[in-house]
């Protein structure tokens, strides 16, 4: 039975870029990870016979506003063989938001990263179909970003009460 | 027992009555609705049509293409996404055609008047409406009231635009 410390050990071993800290106040447990190291780790989560992380349960954006100038991305993932939840949170800079996209080991991923990436507008790198798939394809902005400011028609249709 | 129409006109006879009375009372006798729902409004839509409510009795029974109803009950939250789609639906439909707008979304946004930036204020936006039924979700009970609104506004109407009735009687007026 591993821990969580055990596992956050297991992330940093496959952490080249940066290190990976605990975010303890998250629920389950967190581990942050820099941003570049995200596939590494996904894939030696899934692939480790002692982890098998085999099923990715949540993929959510979180905008942290204009003033920390940074969003995150966090990925819940299951292993069901174990039992063993945990929480890998990677921060992108807000000027330029990208992330890899982890659909190659999880095909769940595929529709998560698109609704990240229509809220926040996150771009998910390596995205087999990187479309909206909440909103119109021809709204403009991205609706759960701090800033958001929603526009004042669409198609000749009034957007405000 | 025979019924009241069999009784007076078994053996012949006629019924005078004015040709907007006979039409109005055709097209309110069979208001048939799109069997169309967009959200939880839909299920109290389904509800009017179980046997405890009877939608049948008012002759309205749903229809499964727009090419075939009169009424289109726009039953629930009318997003940006579905508006084009309900305009199409309802430009599909063939004339005369009504809009019950059923529940607070479809009236006015509702619940996501401030803050939903992805619903439309009011389907009212993108099709003319007939008749608002308030409520969120309203009972059958009030569905049905706005049925029987729906029957008083298409009884009253006439075949003859007021208008025209309105630019003869001003001549006449002129005339004399």
């Amino acid at each position: 039975m591993l821990t969580f410390d055990d596992l956050l050990v297991f992330v940093q071993k496959h952490c080249s870029h940066g290190e990976a800290v605990a975010d303890v106040n998250a629920t389950p447990k967190a581990v942050k990870l820099p941003a570049a190291d995200l596939l590494n780790v996904c894939h030696a989560l899934h692939q480790d016979p002692s982890t098998y992380f085999d099923s990715l349960s949540c993929v959510t954006g979180i905008d942290n506003g204009p003033e920390a100038g940074t969003m995150e991305v966090a990925y819940n993932l299951y292993s069901i063989p174990f039992g063993y939840h945990l929480m890998l949170k990677v921060a992108v800079p807000r000027e330029k938001p990208e992330v890899d996209s982890v659909t190659g080991i999880w095909k769940a991923a595929n529709w998560h990263e698109r609704e990240v990436f229509d809220m926040f507008g996150i771009v998910v790198k390596g995205h087999p179909d990187l479309r909206r798939i909440l909103m119109p394809a021809d709204w403009e902005g991205h609706p759960l970003r701090k800033d958001y400011k929603q526009q004042e028609y669409y198609r000749n249709i009034k957007v405000e009460y | 027992m025979k019924g009241l129409l069999d009784q007076r006109f078994e053996n012949g006879g006629f019924i005078i009555t004015k040709m907007e009375d006979l039409i109005n009372w055709a097209r309110l006798s069979s208001m048939f609705p799109m069997t169309f729902g967009i959200a939880c409004c839909a299920i109290e839509f389904m509800s009017t049509g179980t046997t405890v409510y009877d939608m049948d009795r008012f002759g309205m029974a749903p229809r499964s293409s727009p090419r075939q109803s009169d009424v289109m009950i726009v039953a629930g939250t009318v997003t940006f996404k579905m508006a084009d789609r309900i305009k199409r639906l309802y430009e599909q439909m063939a004339e005369p055609r009504y809009v019950i707008s059923m529940g607070s979304c479809s009236n006015c946004g509702g619940p996501y008047w401030q803050h939903g930036y992805h619903v439309v204020k009011g389907v009212d936006r993108i099709v003319p409406v007939d008749i608002y039924v308030p409520g969120c979700p309203p009972r059958p009970e009030a569905l049905i009231g706005g049925f029987l609104k729906l029957q008083e506004k298409i009884r009253s109407e006439s075949l003859v635009a007021p208008k025209a009735i309105e630019k003869l009687m001003q001549q006449e007026h002129a005339n004399v």
